[in-house]
């Protein structure tokens, strides 16, 4: 039993990083319907940056506590990533809104590589290991045990998820955002500034994945430019499983997709006497995304497709 | 996504390689020029010269460039040396160049690098450095009878394909897995052990030998858990292992996986001792897994860096700033074994040399090395680490079947050095004596030749206080 909670807690803690990836593809399907497939590029810059600049305040010796530096190293990815996400925007997507809805897919996946390989310029081929400053404290919890990271980023993942929950439901730029999804041209006419709507949904979604980057990197200890791309599809496929365009589907997707992954992965052996180990264990985030497909193409929480999927 | 990129890498690869082709072409040393037998005898035609290419094959790019790197400089040290001692070959004064190659550790990589290394014509190759790379393009070396010397492949089918030309400065996993599979069994008395491998040939290699030796000493081993040479998220594998309480955990991998591998085992709780191969047995898994990487066991196949040659570490140090890592050592003496059977057999003619390197038997960095019929290390020896304070340290060596504390090797070491030093100070004290006899006789004739210096001085003075009063007298008129 003890086992089954501790995969749980793995699912969740991977579920819940998921999610929040998963909101940023969302919202950005939701208003433009267009799958940003460089936005798990724009979670590993995050990454990056929180780790370039953890290590830099670590090597400087400031003397400054480890919460207060971590904070730093994430305030400092935040607006690199946002940067990058209104740059992608701007640049990338904005020129091509009214073109066929191949062409900015193309763009997206072309941009992914691009800010792959920049980001292999900039920080290197080798994994980085994220410099352990904040001891493992771990808890016990029913015989399962969960570090202090691991609560860490369940509860901020919720605090974020609730955060922009209010935002699109109770602030004039929310209502602006869901009329701008509705209809882009009326919403318009009503004197929404879409272009600015827009810019702001990618940016706040860059923002999402800013802190997402930090966590898997904290999590795992591990930084690599390539770290994005896996991380990406499979957000993408919580995305698609809790209905694409929706946000609280995004968040149940996300969750269900760390927990099927982690169980998936922890049990596929016995299931099958070892036939298949837990190597296997990306491979549930595809099955997932096929069996979606087949049989519930709107996923879970998702109302209407017809002209979206 | 991947394949478009891949295929057109490869195409680039391709032509990179045919262009290399073709420039190695272009480039092929000058036929040496016959002097001419009717030159005068009083000018000597310049000896003529030499380029010998050697090729080191490893992974420059990647989780393990670090290893990579480490590896090609053993080599670079190794060519540097050579060419310092300007080493003539069949009457031509030879110059050694290093060809280094990117196999990015992938098996599919390492034929097509080997291809580009037999079309550049190389004498002979230091490489590559994973299992799973160098047995296929072993046999793309043995096809154009290249001899090509692996310092750090460990898989035992490397040398099991019957391929003449194939060899390794470094030992087996047979003979690793046992060495650290019976340190475990021996000194952590476990009852349970969980074995897991990332699906390379290196790591499930090396754990299927560790799991034989473990049930021969009698214990449990778990069922096997396995990731991949990518994984950074082993919770699932690590959940199921600490549900079965194993009272050690051996992974066959490298260091980039190893690392978050243990780390996140000591944060689902498991106390377990953790023991890894080679691979996995470097002081970059302080990093990667922070102190939980304390009081881990790995072994590496040959004796440690440490105890390579003082010459060689310092050596690599002074060139490259860095200390080598892991397998430089065997590397170094790969390329050395390499020139030497050059040397030997008068020739860089793959052909002609492969006969003396394969009953070669030299002094090198890593100890004595010799080759047996296969193209192993005979008598390897194993060598079983610990994490201390952040770094590993050898405990044991490991020599057919037996396990010697690593101070007593040391020591043993030691003892021969002490023994060496008696010697050396009787010879020392009749040289001392001959030497005290030879500076009297110098003396002497330094007194004397101080005499003649002196006289000398005051006739220059004398011949001073003329000129000077010359020039008083010039001044005054």
């Amino acid at each position: 039993m003890d086992i089954f909670l501790q995969q749980i807690v793995n699912g969740l803690t991977l579920g819940s990083i998921y999610a929040i990836v998963a909101l940023g593809y969302t919202m950005v399907y939701g208003i433009v319907q267009l799958i940003n497939f460089a936005h798990g590029e724009v979670v590993m810059i995050g990454a990056m940056v929180a780790f370039s600049v953890i290590t830099g305040l670590v090597r400087a010796n400031t003397g400054l506590p480890p919460g207060v530096i971590v904070a730093i190293g994430v305030g400092a990815a935040i607006p690199v990533s946002m940067a990058v996400g209104w740059f992608l925007e701007r640049f990338a997507y904005r020129p091509l809104r009214t073109a066929p809805r191949l062409a900015p897919l193309i763009t997206a996946i072309g941009m992914s590589i691009i800010l792959q390989h920049l980001a292999m310029i900039i920080w290197g081929r080798n994994p980085i290991a994220f410099p352990q400053i904040i001891p493992t404290v771990r808890f016990d919890l029913a015989g399962a045990s969960i570090t202090a990271v691991q609560i860490v980023i369940i509860l901020g993942s919720l605090a974020m998820m609730s955060a922009l929950t209010a935002l699109v439901y109770k602030t004039r730029l929310g209502i602006a955002m869901r009329a701008t999804a509705q209809n882009p041209q009326v919403a318009g006419l009503m004197g929404v500034d879409i272009d600015r709507v827009i810019a702001l949904t990618f940016l706040i979604g860059a923002a999402l994945a800013a802190i997402a980057g930090a966590m898997v990197g904290s999590y795992y200890g591990i930084a690599h430019y390539t770290m994005g791309s896996l991380l990406g599809l499979k957000a993408f496929c919580a995305a698609v499983l809790g209905g694409i365009g929706n946000l609280a589907g995004a968040m149940l997707g996300g969750i269900l997709l760390g927990l099927v992954e982690a169980l998936g992965a922890g049990y596929i052996g016995d299931f099958t006497n070892n036939w298949f180990g837990s190597n296997y264990q990306d491979v549930f985030a595809f099955l997932v995304l096929i069996l979606v497909l087949v049989f519930r193409p709107q996923g879970i929480l998702g109302e209407r497709v017809g002209d979206r999927a | 996504m991947h394949q478009p990129t891949l295929i057109s890498w490869r195409l680039t690869a391709l032509a990179a390689a045919t262009l290399i082709a073709i420039a190695g072409c272009g480039k092929e040393e000058p036929k040496p020029v016959e002097a001419p037998k009717t030159a005068e005898p009083a000018k000597p035609a310049p000896p003529p010269t030499m380029t010998v290419k050697i090729g080191s094959a490893a992974p420059l790019t990647g989780g393990i460039a670090h290893l990579g790197k480490d590896n090609e400089n053993g080599v670079r040290l190794a060519i540097d040396e050579a060419n310092a001692k300007d080493i003539t070959i069949d009457g031509k004064k030879v110059t050694f160049e290093m060809m280094g190659e990117d196999d990015e550790a992938k098996p599919d990589k390492g034929p097509i690098v080997a291809q580009k290394l037999v079309d550049a014509k190389v004498a002979g190759v230091v490489g590559h450095l994973n299992s799973g790379v160098t047995i296929p393009a072993s046999d793309v070396y043995n096809k154009a009878g290249i001899p090509m010397i692996s310092g750090s492949a460990t898989n035992p089918k490397v040398t099991e394909q019957g391929f003449k030309t194939v060899f390794r400065t470094v030992g087996r996993d047979d003979q690793q897995g046992p060495a650290i599979a019976s340190y475990i069994a021996s000194n952590v008395k476990p009852k349970t052990v969980a074995v897991i491998d990332d699906a390379t040939a290196y790591g499930e290699g090396l754990a299927n030998e560790v799991e034989k030796t473990l049930k021969a000493a009698g214990v449990t081993v778990l069922p096997r858990e396995k990731g991949t040479d990518k994984t950074t998220d082993w919770k699932a594998q690590l959940t199921k292992i600490k549900g079965k309480k194993p009272d050690a955990v051996f992974f066959g991998g490298m260091d980039a996986t190893g690392g978050p591998l243990m780390k996140q085992g000591r944060e689902l709780g498991i106390k377990a001792v953790f023991a890894f191969g080679d691979g996995a047995c470097t002081d970059k898994m302080k990093e990667l897994a922070g102190d939980a990487a304390e009081g881990l066991l790995c072994s590496q196949a040959g004796l440690p860096v440490q105890a390579a040659s003082k010459s060689f570490l310092e050596n690599y140090k002074k060139k490259f700033n860095v200390d080598p890592i892991l397998y430089s050592p065997f590397t170094y003496d790969a390329a050395n074994l390499l020139i030497a059977a050059m040397q030997k057999a008068n020739s860089a003619d793959p052909a002609k040399y492969l006969p003396e390197l394969a009953k070669i038997s030299m002094n090198g960095a890593s100890g004595k090395i010799e080759f047996d019929e296969k193209g192993d290390r005979k008598d390897a020896e194993m060598t079983i680490f610990t994490m201390k304070a952040g770094k590993i340290e050898p405990v044991a060596i490991i020599k057919g079947g037996t396990s010697t504390k690593f101070e007593d090797f040391i020591a043993k070491a030691g003892a021969a050095a002490t023994a060496g030093a008696e010697v050396a100070k009787d010879v020392a004290k009749d040289v001392a004596k001959d030497a005290g006899k030879v500076m009297d006789a110098v003396k002497e004739a330094g007194k004397e030749a101080v005499k003649d210096v002196k006289e000398i001085g005051k006739e220059i003075a004398k011949d001073a206080g003329k000129a000077v009063e010359t020039v008083k007298d010039a001044v005054k008129k």
